[in-house]
């Protein structure tokens, strides 16, 4: 891993990336727009509100996958003192941010005409709004010190702390009465949805996958310089300090 | 156009799947969009900065950088 850790070996690495995760996220995005609002039919109960799912299941499920992400990036910050680790971390928080407010949101779209409620207090949604304040929270901190190292140690912290809530939304369903329902695509014994709509779903995944990475290859670009030009501020001030 | 009108309709329930859907569009390309520019704004500042900067060697050298006072005088861009 530590060859990774070379932010030269990333700018690198990630040049090459780039075109082929803006392909796959722009051309599964297309196809999965595609089949599920055209190409997949109504639920025979829910109607054409399970056309949500296309977008809510795949936020959620991004939520999660970038909020444990970004504990693994934190940690290896932390213990071996990655700096691109570090950058990573908080590349990937706005997009995990972005991807559960997405879910918390239409979660309520899909609440109300199916449930007759926005919002209700249930293990489910709210463990998904306590990951949605860990991500504020962990942005906050990392910006929060006049030395980005100090912040993004408590950040990174905070990260490691909050990712015990992963699992509990994971399972939130199984462990509490919930009115969300228990998951039907990840599942012993297979998934209990139609292939129909699982193909719009698994495409979904892929496109909000490869715009993650996508992303997290800008914000990282950007941490990095960010970082180079602070150093060589610094180094600027300096040397006009001993100059005098 | 009949076809055309319940598509949008959304068998009703237009108000719920429509929003989903400009939402997920919209706060993905708010944020894909801040993340280029963030990223070539620190890029090109970077560059600036450093193509204004005395050479490696001079830099390790002090004694050469004290003899051309005007390279060390950098600008805070």
């Amino acid at each position: 891993m530590h060859r990774f850790a070379n932010p030269a070996r990333f700018l690198r690495i990630a040049a090459i990336i780039q075109p082929w995760a803006m392909a796959v996220a722009a051309l599964s995005f297309a196809a999965g727009l595609w089949f599920s609002l055209f190409a997949s039919p109504a639920d025979y109960q829910q109607g054409e509100t399970v056309r949500i799912m296309y977008i809510h299941v795949p936020s959620a499920w991004m939520g999660m996958f970038c909020y444990t992400a970004m504990a693994v990036f934190s940690a290896m910050g932390l213990i071996w003192k990655h700096p691109l680790a570090d950058l990573m971390a908080r590349a990937t928080a706005p997009v995990g941010a972005a991807f559960t407010f997405i879910c918390l949101v239409t979660g309520s779209l899909w609440g109300k005409p199916m449930w007759g409620t926005w919002w209700v207090w249930d293990a489910r949604l709210t463990s998904m709004l306590i990951l949605f304040f860990l991500y504020l929270g962990y942005m906050a901190l990392a910006d929060a010190f006049d030395d980005p190292e100090r912040g993004q140690k408590a950040a990174g912290i905070l990260a490691l702390v909050g990712v015990v809530n992963v699992p509990v939304i994971k399972w939130s369903v199984d462990w509490w009465n919930t009115l969300h329902q228990p998951a039907s695509v990840v599942k012993m014994g297979g998934p209990a949805i139609d292939a129909t709509m699982m193909v719009p779903l698994i495409l979904m995944a892929v496109a909000f996958k490869a715009y993650w990475i996508l992303v997290l290859i800008f914000r990282t670009r950007s941490e990095i310089a960010g970082a180079k030009l602070r150093t060589l501020r610094m180094a600027q001030v300096h040397a006009a300090g001993q100059a005098e | 156009m009949d076809n055309l009108s319940a598509f949008f309709a959304m068998g009703g329930y237009a108000g719920y799947v429509w929003p989903t859907y400009i939402l997920a569009v919209v706060v993905m390309a708010v944020l894909l969009i801040a993340s280029v520019r963030s990223a070539h704004a620190n890029e090109r500042d970077l560059e600036a900065a450093q193509s204004l900067r005395p050479s490696r060697r001079r830099r390790n050298n002090p004694s050469a950088a004290s003899a051309e006072p005007g390279a060390e005088e950098v600008p805070q861009a």
